[in-house]
């Protein structure tokens, strides 16, 4: 069904399966502008498709939202389940609500934008090359090991409405990259393979490149979160393991 | 004990259990139906190797009388139990479990049920709980092709090898009301697919629903044993179950203190928290209750006929969403098997590790 220029697929009763091909079937078509109605808890959904499409789903898309992906931009007006953007290249994804764990898994380009809170080991394993550079900003705050295992890319969390930005092991065996904590950040709470740096003026360029995306999506006051100053978190090294399995 | 009809599988595909437990809080009944619903939403989380139903409230009219659930692997082994039970117990009531046949179910055991009360002397010397577990074990341990998987009081496990939509059908379980359900699909990882290892486990009128995996299932047995609980069963979730019976029934600790015993946090956490009165106890949990830490990743739902509580590991490794509508409280490995039974939700969380999100019956036992 078409309306307007946006074509509407209802998911009711969809296995992620035949909900999957019916996208694809409709990008084959040509149409570019998609909402996926009654959603809930389908999986992979965007799966590696390579389109520049722009793709909203009402309601509670299933884990691994966004794998692979490589282009679209996919809106969920609701909250995202685990795994979302799962080594995903390139696109964004916009939440509305809140994600679940592991968002931006091993995630190596695009940017995710989440509106609300997010689970445990937020950017674990994002990684970056040449033009390549992942970045996932959060509005809420994340549970603990934030950026676990983090080898490149940009991880920003405002912690709007919320006494502590991040849980516990921030930034455990983290070894590229760069985590932005809004407020202060106890170092108790960061991991063994991380410090706290300064934030530089080419710091502050990047996160206003990227915050005042995120507030121009959610319709957020861009001076007012950079008002309050943010952390740093950066690793020591980039082999923090080198003298462990390396003799 | 043989573990019948299990199947061995080489491949391992990327997934993990899917767990859904609803309760009315002012414990109104109603069908099996919603959990059916729910936990087929999460299809993908199970392979087809076992899947289950626990219900609270569904035997109104047996409801003051003790009622197991077995499974035969032959006809002999129900001789020898219901021999056996006679000799201990006052039957009340016995009958086959009713089914539908379903033929996509491979290895169908025999499956019956028996209501019966203790005899009296048993009832005065006042160990009544301690005698069925006891019996139980007894069974469990020394009959052969017989399984006792169920062993409450107006409560009900049902479950075996298959995917949740046949086990939901074999056991007619929309035909059932209670106002406290959980549901289990099964991935079995490292031990066997087999009728019996399907969850919920239950001991008494506990029910664990398990994903995850108990990697101090060694230690916690042992620990276990020198209590009488005997593991038997093939699988590590039973660790769960004993470890509740013996934490709150007979150790007498709220939730609370249960999620800090086999969910405890850190050293380095505990040494940070400023309350000294606290921090003594945190440590001295860790200290008396080390055994009873259970590791690895998981999540579970733990039910008796008063409460529903879903727990996570020390470093959630599993995930675990909670929801509230009115007098219902909903906990799910995912977000999407609440919304699919009620969509207009109070509100959605998702608990913190080691945290114990509680359902508690209005009127019920504290």
């Amino acid at each position: 069904m078409t309306t307007g220029n946006w074509h509407e697929i209802d998911a009711q009763g969809l296995h992620y399966r035949g909900l999957n091909e019916r996208i694809r079937e409709v990008l084959n078509e040509g149409s570019r502008r998609i909402v996926v109605k009654n959603v809930c808890g389908q999986r992979y959904i965007g799966d590696a498709l390579g389109e520049n499409a722009e793709i909203i789903l009402e309601g509670v898309p299933g884990n691994d939202l966004a794998a692979f992906m490589d282009g679209p931009r996919i809106t969920v007006r609701g909250n995202a389940q685990d795994g979302v953007g799962n080594t995903m290249n390139r696109g964004e994804v916009i939440i509305y609500g809140d994600a679940g764990d592991i968002v931006g898994y091993a995630m190596r380009g695009g940017r995710i934008f989440v509106k609300g809170d997010v689970g445990y080991r937020v950017g674990i394993h994002m990684k970056a090359y040449k033009e390549f550079f992942p970045v996932v900003v959060v509005g809420g705050g994340a549970r603990d090991f934030l950026g676990e295992y983090m080898a490149g890319g940009l991880l920003v969390v405002l912690g709007m409405n919320r006494e502590e930005v991040a849980g516990d092991f921030i930034g455990t065996g983290m070894h590229g990259g760069q985590m932005f904590l809004r407020g202060e950040v106890d170092p108790r709470r960061l991991g063994k393979e991380v410090k706290i740096g300064k934030v530089t003026s080419s710091d502050t360029k990047l996160l206003k490149k990227h915050v005042g995306d995120f507030c121009a999506y959610f319709g957020f006051d861009l001076e007012k979160i950079l008002k309050k100053p943010f952390t740093k978190i950066y690793p020591y090294s980039h082999r923090p393991y080198g003298t462990i399995y390396a003799y | 004990m043989g573990v019948w009809g299990s199947a061995q599988r080489t491949e391992k595909d990327i997934s993990g259990c899917g767990i859904v437990g609803i309760m009315n809080e002012r414990g109104d009944a109603f069908s099996g139906e919603s959990i059916a619903v729910s936990i087929c939403t999460m299809m993908e989380r199970g392979n087809g190797l076992g899947a289950g139903f626990a219900g609270y409230g569904i035997y109104p009219d047996f409801k003051d009388y003790w009622c197991f659930h077995v499974m035969y692997q032959e006809e002999k082994a129900r001789e020898a139990v219901e021999e056996y039970l006679a000799k201990r117990f006052v039957l009340k009531h016995q009958g086959p479990i009713p089914t539908n046949t379903v033929r996509a179910l491979r290895s169908v055991p025999l499956l019956w049920r028996y209501f019966f009360d203790v005899r009296n002397e048993v009832k005065d010397a006042a160990g009544e709980e301690d005698y069925i577990v006891e019996c139980l074990m007894e069974i469990n341990r020394n009959i052969a092709g017989a399984f006792v998987f169920s062993s409450g009081k107006n409560m009900g496990i049902f479950k075996g090898a298959g995917n949740p939509d046949e086990i939901a059908d074999f056991y007619r379980i929309s035909d059932y009301s209670g106002y406290l359900w959980t549901a289990h699909n099964r991935f079995p990882t490292n031990t066997p697919g087999w009728w019996g290892g399907a969850h919920p486990f239950g001991i008494l009128n506990w029910s664990v629903v398990h994903n995850g995996e108990i990697s101090s299932y060694g230690v916690n047995r042992r620990y276990l044993e020198g209590f009488g609980y005997y593991c038997s069963l093939s699988t590590d979730t039973e660790v769960m179950a004993y470890l509740f019976d013996l934490l709150v029934r007979r150790h007498g600790f709220s939730f609370d203190v249960v999620g800090k015993i086999v969910a405890s946090s850190f050293w380095s956490q505990i040494e940070r928290i400023e309350d000294a009165d606290e921090r003594a106890f945190l440590r001295a949990l860790r200290l008396v209750y080390g055994s009873a830490l259970v590791n690895g990743p998981f999540a579970v739902i733990v039910a008796n006929a008063n409460y529903m509580v879903g727990l996570n590991d020390r470093i959630k490794l599993r995930p675990l969403v909670a929801a509230r509508r009115g007098d219902y409280l909903y906990i799910s490995s995912e977000e999407a098997a609440i919304r699919m039974v009620s969509n207009d939700l109070d509100c959605v969380w998702m608990p913190t590790a080691g945290e114990p999100t509680i359902g508690r019956l209005q009127d019920g036992e504290a």
